[in-house]
């Protein structure tokens, strides 16, 4: 689950991580306001969307020449004038796709006269199986870049769970960064609180880029990206209420109450499928014969009739959707069960597309039967390959 | 021979009483008499449970009594995503030798933490988010479907439950049969990996040929590719097949397992292949073709 910069920020600040002030702001009747609360006489405005690249980013509705995402402004007229240009439009980045995020909410902060741009991020190590520091001088790029063209300037810090952070490791962090006085002094607070708040808080990542130097010599928390470990959500009841569900696609939120895996995707056969793994090889095999999928989806293995007329029904909302495949290798998962909740999903919603349905394992006789006894236009498969090349052929006619 | 499991394991179930590991203890007693000797739950010790055939097992308080009333040396857990930390810890503080965890859904930082225990323990730990263990005719541990196994000759290892299921599928019905399936799981931050096992089938004088299916996300899959040129080098090799699943997944997207992710520029699934390649395994392009890719690799 990811959160935005704004309450990432707060969070952050409550475990004393040093975060500039700021306001954030739905309407451009706020914006006066909130910037008079700031000292000034420099602002940022900042986009809150769920997608990285934000300042390069242009607004559709503003032309090619428009400023981006995330501006400066040097009077509280300026932050005015901002905001009557951002909120509500959309915003596209490298990271949102062509469609673009709207935007519906801004956050006005204080600015900062930056001396040194660095990046910081934490995440699950998983060769060590620790949470580690990525650290990196090169700061407010794109740090993929970094690592693809100068992966010496990158340093990873291993965390010992039983130790935490130690001297050691804040001083391995501050030779990294190339850090002196005030703030190789602020390291050493900074660090610990932002490993503590990764802890406590199940995060997956967090990512500070930049996190920076001022012209006064301290460090400064200039960005913040947070994601949330969905598995321990159900421990964090403050994590929870931080979700924006305008961010997310509606279809996954949907599927999100069903507990179904579930991934829009652009293409147009739908996927419904038993395992991860199988899934994904799903969909590797439609881009095979040539199609995309529309979705990733797992129903998982203990999946009753209910939940898998849910998922049906999720897939053949998709206006997209041209075709569907089912593939199904039962273990826990019972074909009879697949079987009865797509006839359920069908018999509510209706079928206006080719369905291929693949059926393998547990009660696999029993589910062919109740499929082919239910007087439902439905092409049996034999295997994975059957499958695909059938709902392919459906889809071309 | 196969690894790990044989008609030998005695297995203890850790979430016995439950609805999963009771459907899956009545399958595992029936699948060649695979040797459940226990369950535990820390409020039922000394009742007896009672499977839907008139199966019966004793529960013990805790991992440490059954181990040492039982004779148990591996135990399965089934116990639900909040605790299943705590049972492998407790399962590790008992030193059971084998401990695999079937468990989907267990929070990142739990697992960091079991790991630092396993790292200075004795017991393997063999997921958690997997499917188990199989070895046919003789001892099944977790939810692998048994029927579709075949006693034989290929060692099976992926980090996909039902992606398994396909290989060993395949490999049945193209005759060849498996000497031990391993599922290793789906999660970030697991107890055994690929190099464990694959060292383990290099050494095993059954297992004469190797089908390994990864998927996208992190660097196990090129680690055991590594791993397995230098073993050539040593000249310990076997003909392999494999797959990896993920190749159209979107990147930064988490596809159903939490681990199978393409973050920070790594993860993929083309370097995945192209490792797997350079280290003599063929990589089938189809999930459905993983027995003909291995028997197209047997030909030679």
């Amino acid at each position: 689950m990811n959160i935005h910069e704004y309450q990432a920020k707060a969070l952050l600040k409550g475990y004393g991580a040093p975060v500039a002030e700021g306001v954030a702001i739905l309407s451009v009747d706020e914006a006066e306001a909130a910037a008079r609360q700031l000292p000034g006489p420099l602002y940022v405005v900042k986009s809150q969307i769920h997608a990285g690249g934000r300042g390069k980013g242009k607004f559709k509705e503003l032309g090619p020449d428009a400023k981006g995402g995330v501006r400066l402004a040097k009077s509280i007229e300026e932050v005015v004038a901002h905001a009557k240009d951002m909120l509500g439009n959309t915003l596209v980045t490298a990271q949102t796709g062509e469609a673009g995020k709207q935007v519906n909410r801004l956050y006005i902060e204080d600015g900062a006269d930056i001396a040194r741009e660095l990046y910081c991020s934490l995440l699950v190590d998983r060769s060590v199986g620790r949470v580690a520091f990525v650290v990196s001088t090169e700061g407010g790029m794109d740090i993929e870049a970094v690592a693809h063209d100068t992966p010496e300037k990158i340093h990873t810090i291993a965390i010992d769970p039983e130790a935490g952070v130690t001297a050691d490791d804040v001083a391995k962090i501050v030779a990294a960064l190339a850090l002196d006085g005030a703030a190789a002094e602020d390291a050493k607070s900074l660090f610990p609180a932002l490993y503590a708040a990764f802890n406590e808080k199940d995060m997956s990542l967090l990512e500070i880029n930049p996190l920076i130097v001022m012209t006064n010599g301290h460090l400064r928390v200039l960005d913040a990206k947070v994601s949330f470990d969905g598995n321990a959500l159900f421990r964090h009841d403050d994590v929870r209420a931080l979700r924006d569900e305008t961010e997310e696609d509606t279809k996954e939120i949907e599927a999100s109450k069903w507990d179904l895996a579930y991934v829009a995707l652009d293409g147009n056969i739908g996927c419904m499928v038993n395992g991860a793994g199988l899934a994904m090889a799903t969909m590797d095999i439609i881009k095979l014969y040539g199609k995309e999928p529309a979705n990733f989806c797992d129903v998982g293995g203990g999946a009753g009739k209910e939940k898998v007329a849910a998922a049906f029904k999720i897939i053949t909302a998709d206006p997209k959707v041209e075709g569907i495949l089912v593939n199904i290798f039962g273990g826990i998962m019972k074909c009879d069960v697949i079987a009865e909740g797509v006839i359920a999903a069908v018999k509510e919603v209706g079928l206006k597309v080719p369905l291929v349905v693949r059926l393998e394992g547990t009660n696999v006789e029993l589910g062919k039967k109740i499929l082919n006894e239910s007087g439902l236009a439905i092409t049996a498969a034999d295997d994975l390959d059957d499958a695909a090349k059938k709902i392919v052929a459906a889809i071309n006619g | 021979m196969s690894i790990l499991v044989n008609k030998n394991t005695k297995v203890l179930v850790q979430g016995l009483t439950g609805k999963t590991g009771t459907f899956h203890t009545e399958q595992a007693l029936a699948y060649y008499g695979t040797q459940m000797v226990g369950g535990i739950h820390p409020k039922k010790g000394g009742e007896t449970w009672t499977g839907s055939k008139g199966e019966t097992l004793p529960i013990f308080t805790s991992v440490a009594e059954a181990k040492e009333k039982t004779g148990a040396d591996a135990s399965v857990i089934y116990v639900p995503p909040a605790g299943a930390a705590d049972a492998i810890i407790e399962a590790i503080d008992a030193e059971i030798p084998f401990i695999t965890c079937i468990t989907e859904g267990i929070p990142v930082m739990d697992m960091v933490r079991v790991k630092a225990k396993l790292d200075k323990s004795k017991s393997r730990l063999l997921g958690p988010n997997c499917p188990g263990i199989l070895t046919p005719e003789e001892c099944k541990i977790g939810i692998m479907p048994g029927s579709i196994f075949r006693k034989g000759s290929v060692g099976i290892v992926s980090r996909s439950g039902t992606l398994t299921y396909e290989a060993v599928f395949q490999t049945s019905n193209e005759g060849l049969g498996q000497t031990t399936a391993v599922g290793i799981g789906g999660d970030p931050v697991k107890g055994t990996e690929f190099i464990d096992v694959l060292e383990m089938f290099l050494a095993d004088e059954a297992t004469t040929s190797i089908i390994m299916i990864g998927e996208i996300g992190g660097s196990a899959e090129e680690d055991a590719a590594q791993f397995l040129i230098d073993e050539a080098k040593k000249g310990r090799k076997k003909p392999m097949a494999g797959f990896i699943a993920g190749r159209t997944a979107p990147k930064g997207r988490t596809m159903g397992h939490a681990g199978a992710v393409v973050s920070g520029g790594k993860g993929d699934a083309e370097s995945k292949i192209a490792a797997m390649e350079a280290a003599g395994i063929k990589v089938s392009p189809s999930p459905a073709r993983l027995g003909k890719t291995l028997v197209e690799v047997l030909k030679g």
